[in-house]
């Protein structure tokens, strides 16, 4: 079983170097798109991905650690990511927080029991003038309330 | 969309920028931006004639353009409006510095928040190699340019132009050494020039304007028009085209700010104005900004903001070097110990003399604007902060 | 402006700019600068770090160290450039105009306090319970900055936990500045790849892959990350209160065997400048410690030239004359621990390539534990072999399951000069005051050739010599036995001698022209094995590897600080006293003689020698589960 996921992984990374070349740079555009058709960049994808690059595994591995949103350890099927800058902050974010940490049961940083929803804060996401404002993958939700941000996340339950 | 008139960013009577341009030769076209003396709008305000001229001037067969859509200082939002707005003048604007450059390809790295623009900004390249305004042969030109948009994934310092690269490299954000600087050796090794969303709009529009019309906007040393992002306490957030030169003042009463105390000019890496010098001026003479104000009224804790801000910076640094890494670590930790009424003046001092260190010893730009915010909000509302504990 | 980019696989920013080399004297070659008020003159592309050293300007620096590419990122060496706003990093600066740079302003001096004061309030322990006390970078410049007090703080707990699954290299990361030395010295010096960065701000640390314990990554060993860190972060593991306890314990037999690097460098340890061979003071302090018997690898080292010149030599007739495809060729050396372990992981299908023959140190173990153990009658369980070597990977090498030929382990502890050292002080001695003695016998008088091993190109030299001979008679065809194309410290040597005349036994070798390579440092190693792996390498017949460069006198286990100079000096020790012996071929050895006479009587790779002085390989691969 796991020897068939992995060979599928291995064909998926062997079609993205196809699409974007052997060499270093194209390294962010390839673990960018597993990390979105996965939720995560394994450790046998980092290493298939390191040597079909002629890179270091643990290259590969600091990159991934290097960005938000990339990931070595899985995430939910849906990435909450409410902002937490100071512009969000005063327009009532802390609010929005704890509703959203009531709805799901979990808290900022985890991931729900049915790997559905990962909660995570994310730094100024430029909806400054529409916050409190988050992200659902990559819906972009503005002028949050506590309400509103409810009936938001029951969309995707 | 820009919440004021626009003379700047208007496409009334805008011309063709990108056939005006490749009508002319490549050293009009670094002569005219560098006579309209345009400084990079992404914060520095380097002149991006220079900067363009310098990669010219290199011999090299490969050159880069980079787009740095990568806009994510605290309270910045005007570059989402322009790829929102004015995608077509961006990528002009590319076609444009490639062209004047020498260069083949060209790249937009994008921040991953703003991945949702990614349809709408590919569909836009599709139509303009269909229009024969991008790709093989430009205009019937003879002049080759491809641009490929490249995703950030969610790290401020990629923002910094040579952690940018390094991130299309496919490392680690980490800023690099300068000198040598990008465009000497950028992407590859190769001459690159990096610059702002705006500036590339900028500079596309005065083909078409012209650059002696820029100069006749802005002030002396700060010549044009600036996008700014408003957020905060007003009730007109959004969006604004100002005439550098324009004061803090001025600057409330367009957006419907009351009770302000204090103003963050330049986002969270920028310079915090209290009442008093509500005068200044937003120029890079004076007070200088990538494009974020950001109001704080009176009722806000301005310790609070400033412990918003370090906790970012904590987050964001690179984390290579050694002053910002531990410095920002170090002031983050001051604000909590003022929090907790356990931080005595002479510590205060200390961190300060630190903040002025991180200013001059970091590697990049992050570290080196870092403490700003921690200085001066620590010095324009020391009294304030104190009293309430 | 000719740029010449340094041939390893640094990323293009940490590169540092070569220039291209221009007569000095030529117009425009050189560009006048200024320093702290005075003039000078320096070739253009000069770093100003270069710059100050050559006119002997001390600039302080941490993240620096030549044998790596440019970090610029501890900003311990920031300098003020007339014009620039912010102090730029001495070590990376390159000065292609004319620059005034002061070294010692306020600024400056206040700057690097602040760093120092940082890097501190995170530096986890005290000094005095470390084992770097005393040569540590990091304590070194608290002294130079004069810190007597922690001002931003200082970590009381831990963060990490001691990584000491590894035998051979022990990563305490609450010790780490995150200079990032081990990290280039990993990926682009050895290109093994095992240590980097991750994460990022305050959440940045040095680990390895998915962050797992060293023994379970592709680490080989080699110990040159701990030669490079400038603080107590990374240490090989020592052995050595478990070697107290065997030598205090009257029951025990104590033997050690020190391979010919530790004796070339532990002076340093002691203050001498390095290049000064302590092999005398060396053997009275271990008898002054109280090891039963001091013996000398070079006699093993001897002893592998007998058995793996005869594997080579067998490996040619089978291939030129009994047309056996199956023989592979070129034959690599396996001495190197390292070098063992590396191809083990990166090149698993290629082990048939090596030679068979254990290393000197386990070749050494397997004699003691039989051999002497039967002629002085000493019951093998109750001798302990000790190995001083300059290597880490030793300790690795000889806790190999399969290193036990003799029924026993075959070396006990492999222990590194740097931990010898510290037994000699614990012992109260002061090394380069001791008074000369003796190997002890059997095991004491070698050659010359045995002792050059130490360097890079020397295995292959030691071979050529007794190979040489073996095949025609004649001694090799170089002034006094220096064969020159073998030394030095070019990354990649190819050389050739042409056997004429040969023996009537080894006729098929006639005109033949014996290719040989040497590379020192994984780096290279990886170069002449993708040559191997394109094809490219059919007509070489001898290759020698040493996983450090410099060869073993670079070893991880040598005294620390290390530099091409340093390493150069203690090559020329050694140099120098193979020069002086009396006996500078291994066969002419008159220990090898007897043990072929009374032990091995089969002769070099015969029955009895596969069994004790030959072993196997393991296909490890890199994949980490």
């Amino acid at each position: 079983m796991i020897d068939t996921k992995q060979n599928a992984m291995t064909e998926e990374i062997e079609m993205l170097v196809g699409k974007y070349g052997r060499t270093r740079d194209a390294l962010m555009p390839i673990i960018q798109n597993i990390q979105v058709n996965h939720g995560m960049v394994t450790d046998f994808a980092q290493q298939e991905v390191a040597r079909m690059l002629d890179v270091h595994p643990v290259e590969v591995y600091g990159v991934v650690t290097f960005y938000s949103f990339l990931s070595e350890t899985p995430k939910g099927r849906y990435i909450v990511r409410l902002c937490k800058t100071i512009s969000c902050d005063m327009a009532g974010k802390e609010a929005v927080a704890r509703a959203v940490e009531r709805e799901l049961g979990v808290k900022f940083g985890e991931t729900t029991r049915d790997n559905k929803f990962s909660l995570e804060y994310i730094n100024c996401m430029g909806m400054c003038d529409q916050g409190p404002s988050m992200l659902v993958n990559d819906l972009v939700f503005t002028k949050l309330t506590p309400h509103t941000v409810v009936d938001i996340l029951n969309r995707f339950k | 969309m820009i919440k004021n008139k626009s003379i700047l960013f208007n496409r009334e009577n805008l011309g063709d920028c990108l056939a005006i341009a490749l009508n002319k030769n490549p050293q009009d076209i670094l002569m005219e931006i560098r006579e309209s003396n345009l400084k990079g709008r992404g914060g520095a305000g380097f002149p991006t004639g220079t900067k363009w001229m310098l990669a010219a001037a290199s011999l090299a067969n490969k050159k880069y353009v980079v787009c740095n859509a990568d806009e994510g200082e605290p309270g910045t939002f005007k570059d989402r409006v322009l790829l929102s707005d004015f995608p077509d003048l961006v990528f002009e604007g590319m076609v444009i510095s490639g062209y004047a450059i020498g260069a083949q390809k060209g790249f937009m790295y994008l921040r991953g928040e703003y991945s949702y623009l990614l349809k709408q900004l590919n569909d836009q390249l599709e139509k303009m190699l269909k229009e024969k305004r991008l790709g093989k042969n430009i205009l019937g030109k003879g002049y080759d340019f491809e641009i490929e948009i490249r995703l950030g994934a969610g790290a401020y310092v990629c923002g910094e132009e040579t952690a940018l690269i390094e991130s299309l490299e496919g490392h680690r954000g980490e800023a690099r050494n300068r000198p040598p600087y990008p465009v000497n050796t950028g992407f590859m090794g190769n001459p690159t020039i990096v610059n702002n969303v705006e500036t590339f709009v900028t500079a596309a529009i005065i083909m078409s304007r012209g650059g002696e019309w820029f100069t006749k906007l802005g002030t002396g040393k700060s010549k044009g028009h600036k996008l700014v992002s408003v957020s905060g306490d007003c009730e007109e957030p959004g969006v604004y085209e100002v005439p550098f030169g324009i004061s803090i003042n001025e600057l409330l009463k367009m957006v419907k700010a009351k009770n302000a105390k204090a103003v963050q000019v330049g986002g969270a890496s920028g310079y915090c104005a209290c009442e008093g010098e509500f005068e200044r001026q937003i120029s890079f003479e004076d007070l200088s900004t990538g494009g974020s104000i950001m109001i704080f009224n009176q009722s806000r804790d301005m310790l609070h903001v400033l412990r918003n801000f370090m906790e970012f910076f904590v987050e964001e640094s690179c984390g290579q070097c050694t002053p910002c890494r531990i410095g920002n670590k170090k002031l983050l930790e001051g604000v909590e110990k003022i929090e907790q009424g356990d931080c005595s003046l002479s510590y205060l001092r200390e961190l300060i003399e630190l903040g002025k260190t991180m200013k001059i010893a970091s590697k990049c730009g992050l570290g080196q604007s870092s403490p700003t915010p921690f200085i001066s909000i620590m010095t324009n509302f020391e009294q304030e902060i104190f009293s309430q504990r | 402006m000719d740029k010449i980019v340094k041939d390893n696989r640094a990323p293009v920013s940490q590169k540092p700019l070569v220039m291209a080399k221009v007569d000095k004297d030529a117009i425009g070659a050189t560009v006048g600068i200024e320093i702290n008020g005075n003039p000078y003159k320096v070739m253009l592309g000069t770093t100003i770090l270069e710059a100050c050293r050559e006119n002997n300007i001390h600039v302080p620096t941490l993240c620096y160290h030549e044998d790596l590419c440019l970090a610029g990122v501890c900003r311990v060496c920031v300098v003020e450039v007339e014009g620039m706003n912010t102090l730029q990093a001495a070590c990376t600066f390159p000065i292609i105009n004319k620059v005034k740079v002061r070294t010692t302003s306020e600024k400056v001096r206040k700057a690097r306090r602040h760093v120092l004061d940082l890097m501190l309030s995170e530096h986890y322990g005290e000094c005095y319970s470390c084992h770097r006390n005393g040569n540590c970078e990091l304590q070194k410049l608290a002294k130079e900055y004069g810190v007597d007090s922690y001002k931003f703080g200082h970590i009381q707990e831990r963060r990490y936990k001691i990584d000491r699954s590894s035998y051979a290299v022990v990563r305490d990361m609450d010790k780490c500045i995150l200079c990032k030395r081990c990290v280039r010295t990993c990926i682009d010096l050895q290109e093994v790849g095992v240590l980097e960065a991750i994460n990022r701000g305050d959440k940045t640390k040095i680990t390895t892959f998915m962050d797992k314990p060293l023994a379970e990554v592709v680490c080989i060993s080699c110990g040159q990350c701990i030669n490079r860190c400038p603080t107590g972060a990374l240490k090989a593991n020592d052995p050595s209160d478990e070697i107290w306890n065997v030598i205090d314990d009257p029951s025990k037999h104590v033997v050690i065997q020190t391979a010919p690097s530790p004796r070339a460098a532990i002076g340093e340890e002691f203050g001498l400048p390095a290049g000064i061979s302590m092999t005398k003071q060396m053997n009275r302090a271990l008898k002054m410690i109280g090891f039963d018997k001091v013996f000398d690898t070079n006699f093993s080292a001897d002893l592998t030239i007998m058995e793996e010149g005869t594997e080579l030599l067998l490996r040619l007739k089978k291939k030129l004359v009994e047309g056996d495809n199956n023989v592979r060729l070129p034959q690599f050396t396996s001495c190197s621990p390292g070098w063992i372990k590396y191809i083990e992981h990166f090149y698993p299908e290629y082990l048939d390539y090596l030679s068979t023959c254990k290393s000197p140190q386990q070749m050494f173990g397997a004699v003691i534990k039989t051999f002497y153990a039967n002629e002085n009658k000493i019951d093998p369980a109750n001798i302990v072999t000790v190995a001083l070597m300059p290597c880490s990977a030793k300790k690795f090498e000889c806790n190999r399951p399969e290193m036990n030929a003799s029924g026993f382990k075959d070396v006990d502890y492999g222990l590194t000069t740097r931990e010898l050292a510290q037994m000699i002080r614990e012992a109260g001695l002061f090394l380069p005051d001791l008074p000369p003695d003796t190997f002890d016998e059997p095991f004491g008088e070698a050659s010359g050739a045995g002792l050059i091993f130490g360097a890079t190109g020397g295995v292959m030299e030691a071979a050529l010599r007794t190979a040489y001979e073996l095949v025609t008679g004649r001694v090799v065809p170089f002034e006094n036995l220096d064969i020159l194309p073998c030394r030095g410290f070019d990354g990649v040597k190819q050389a050739s001698v042409k056997l004429e005349n040969v023996k009537p036994e080894w006729s098929f070798l006639e005109g033949v022209d014996l290719n040989f390579m040497i590379a020192h440092g994984t780096a290279n190693a990886k170069k002449v094995m993708e040559a191997l792996v394109r094809g490219e390498l059919s007509n070489i017949h001898f290759i020698e590897v040493m996983a450090c460069p410099g060869g073993c006198l670079g070893g991880g286990g040598q005294p620390i600080p290390t530099s091409p100079e340093i390493r150069k000096k203690r090559a020329e020790a050694i140099y120098q006293e193979d020069a002086g012996l009396p006996v500078r071929k291994s066969h002419e050895n008159p220990h090898i003689t007897y043990i072929y006479e009374k032990f091995l009587t089969e002769g070099p790779c015969g029955h009895l020698s596969h069994k004790l002085l030959h072993t196997h390989y393991v296909k490890r691969g890199k994949y980490i589960g």
